[in-house]
């Protein structure tokens, strides 16, 4: 069995992500423009793989290398979209990410329906690039495009009864094939707490590679919360609610021994089935240990100061 | 060369070696996906699963098709399924824990999925290692009480991936209901409702019933 290591493949051996990139847009593009030409409409610049415009540049980088492009968008867990790997990447051509409507609403004295477009003019976009652990024990290095969540927050003006925000996915037996099975209690929702929600590395995605947000990644917009196993991080959202009490989330009710509410990447708490303490990072060999809060403590800690971490894992 | 290709072992071998063969081209042709270890892994694990089930499925067939002369490819496919069985435990030792004995040890103990992975394998070695002729002359009729380890053997490489997967629980209970049907077949009323559907088959196409042996 040949075991390629990652050290014995040149640069030069790897297709660069923008020459992949360009094929896979070259190829999406010559379908577009076939169903174009089929049905009289132009291409859309809003669509999975176009580039964003006018994307700054941020404070969050890593040293770490990006995972590459195509790692990032066929090996997913979307289970919406089906629960192998590679079914997100193969189904979630049928979202449809436009017209598309985010509720804010609850606990707020804003509370406001927003278009998608509108939504996306809310903040400037900025490129971050956050490590990504996966529950499973594998991991990814992702340059995000997005801006804070605490953003929308701020002029949603939360009342003194929002404690925690829910999110809540898109939850379609049409667009989504996978919800037809009761893998989950669908729709699929998460949740945090206010502070944490209002922590600037809290990212509401829209874009990946400088590029909008492939389906199978969460389209048309998404959150990251880079020092949470990547569950947390909710997909394809249709509505934000302030509550009051801590939500349910989608696997809190599937498993609760398994999955709390908190889920803060943390090496030292095992999942009850297998070890959390290493990773297997996607394109490496070697496992690499598991950072606590995935390397984000120095901003993140504080928010737990005094909890049992084992207790509300 | 010609009774060599006409013997149906040559075929069954080649036929269990595509599954490693596969891996080995996807490997060579970069085609195992983001996570090549993970897919390894599993790859093994499931052709492991099967090979137990189809090992599992010569006396069935024998019975249903009286047939008796199948029990001749059973040793070869008991051993193709010990063999992804060690390719899947190599898999784990080396590319998962990279030989860190500490780190198996507490891996076996703690964790179910592994303890019962674990014990399957083990229990497979004694099976693979009396599979000779002579050790089965040797062992006499001790050779067949040890050999029915194997339905033990099934069902905990089926517990094995019931308790390791997240959530869709689909894959491994359809593994879990194929070994509950071998497993009921080899129950009397399972050989019963065998020999029948093969009496009846053979009075249909004009030949005398011949009732199959138990043989395990």
């Amino acid at each position: 069995m040949l075991i390629r290591l990652p050290n014995d493949i040149a640069p030069s051996e790897i297709t660069p992500p923008e020459i992949y990139r360009d094929r896979r847009r070259f190829m999406q593009g010559m379908g577009a423009l076939a169903a174009g030409a089929a049905f009289g409409i132009a291409p859309d610049a809003r669509a999975a793989g176009a580039k964003l415009a006018g994307v700054r540049d941020s404070a969050y980088t890593l040293a770490e290398a990006s995972t590459p492009y195509k790692d990032v968008t066929t090996y997913n867990n979307y289970y919406e979209f089906g629960t192998g790997k590679s079914d997100p990447a193969r189904q979630a051509g049928s979202l449809k990410t436009r017209p598309w409507t985010v509720a804010v609403e609850g606990e707020v004295r804003r509370p406001q329906t927003w278009d998608i477009d509108a939504l996306l003019k809310l903040a400037p976009l900025e490129e971050r690039v956050y490590r990504m652990r996966c529950v499973e024990g594998w991991s990814m290095v992702i340059p995000w495009v997005g801006f804070s969540l605490s953003e929308l927050i701020r002029r949603a003006e939360p009342t003194g009864n929002a404690k925690y925000v829910e999110f809540v996915t898109l939850n379609d037996p049409r667009q989504m094939p996978g919800v037809r099975s009761r893998v989950l209690d669908w729709p699929y929702t998460e949740g945090l707490r206010l502070d944490e929600a209002m922590q600037p590395l809290t990212l509401l995605a829209v874009g990946l590679y400088g590029e909008v947000l492939p389906n199978q990644n969460g389209a048309p917009i998404r959150l990251v919360v880079p020092w949470k196993y990547g569950f947390k991080s909710a997909k394809s959202i249709v509505k934000i609610r302030f509550v009051e009490k801590p939500p349910i989330t989608a696997w809190m009710a599937a498993a609760p021994a398994e999955y709390g509410f908190y889920s803060n990447v943390n090496p030292q708490v095992d999942h009850p089935r297998w070890s959390q303490a290493r990773e297997r990072r996607i394109g490496e060999f070697r496992k690499r240990d598991t950072l606590m809060f995935n390397g984000y403590g120095a901003q993140v800690a504080s928010l737990y100061r005094g909890m049992d971490l084992k207790k509300f894992f | 060369m010609g009774a060599v290709l006409r013997n149906p072992k040559l075929w069954i071998a080649l036929l269990c070696l595509l599954p490693l063969g596969r891996l080995i081209a996807l490997g060579l042709g970069g085609g195992l996906g983001a996570n090549p270890i993970e897919f390894i892994t599993r790859s093994t694990g499931t052709w492991t699963l099967v090979g137990l089930m189809v090992t599992l499925s010569v006396t069935p067939l024998r019975r249903l098709t009286g047939r008796s002369d199948l029990i001749r490819y059973r040793r070869m496919l008991g051993l193709f399924t010990f063999f992804y069985a060690s390719l899947h435990f190599v898999t784990y030792i080396w590319l998962d824990q990279f030989f860190d004995p500490a780190a198996i040890a507490r891996d076996i103990v703690k964790r179910p999925f592994i303890t019962v992975g674990f014990s399957a394998f083990v229990l497979l070695v004694p099976l693979a290692a009396t599979s000779t002729h002579a050790m089965m002359r040797r062992l006499g009729r001790r050779w067949q009480h040890l050999h029915r380890l194997i339905y033990a053997i099934a069902l905990l490489g089926v517990i094995h991936y019931l308790w390791l997967v997240k959530k869709d629980l689909t894959e491994p209970l359809l593994y879990g209901g194929v070994l509950a049907l071998l497993l009921a077949l080899r129950l009397p009323w399972g050989v019963a409702v065998l020999n029948a559907v093969s009496a009846r088959r053979r009075q249909a196409a004009g030949r005398k019933p011949d009732v199959a042996k138990p043989a395990g």
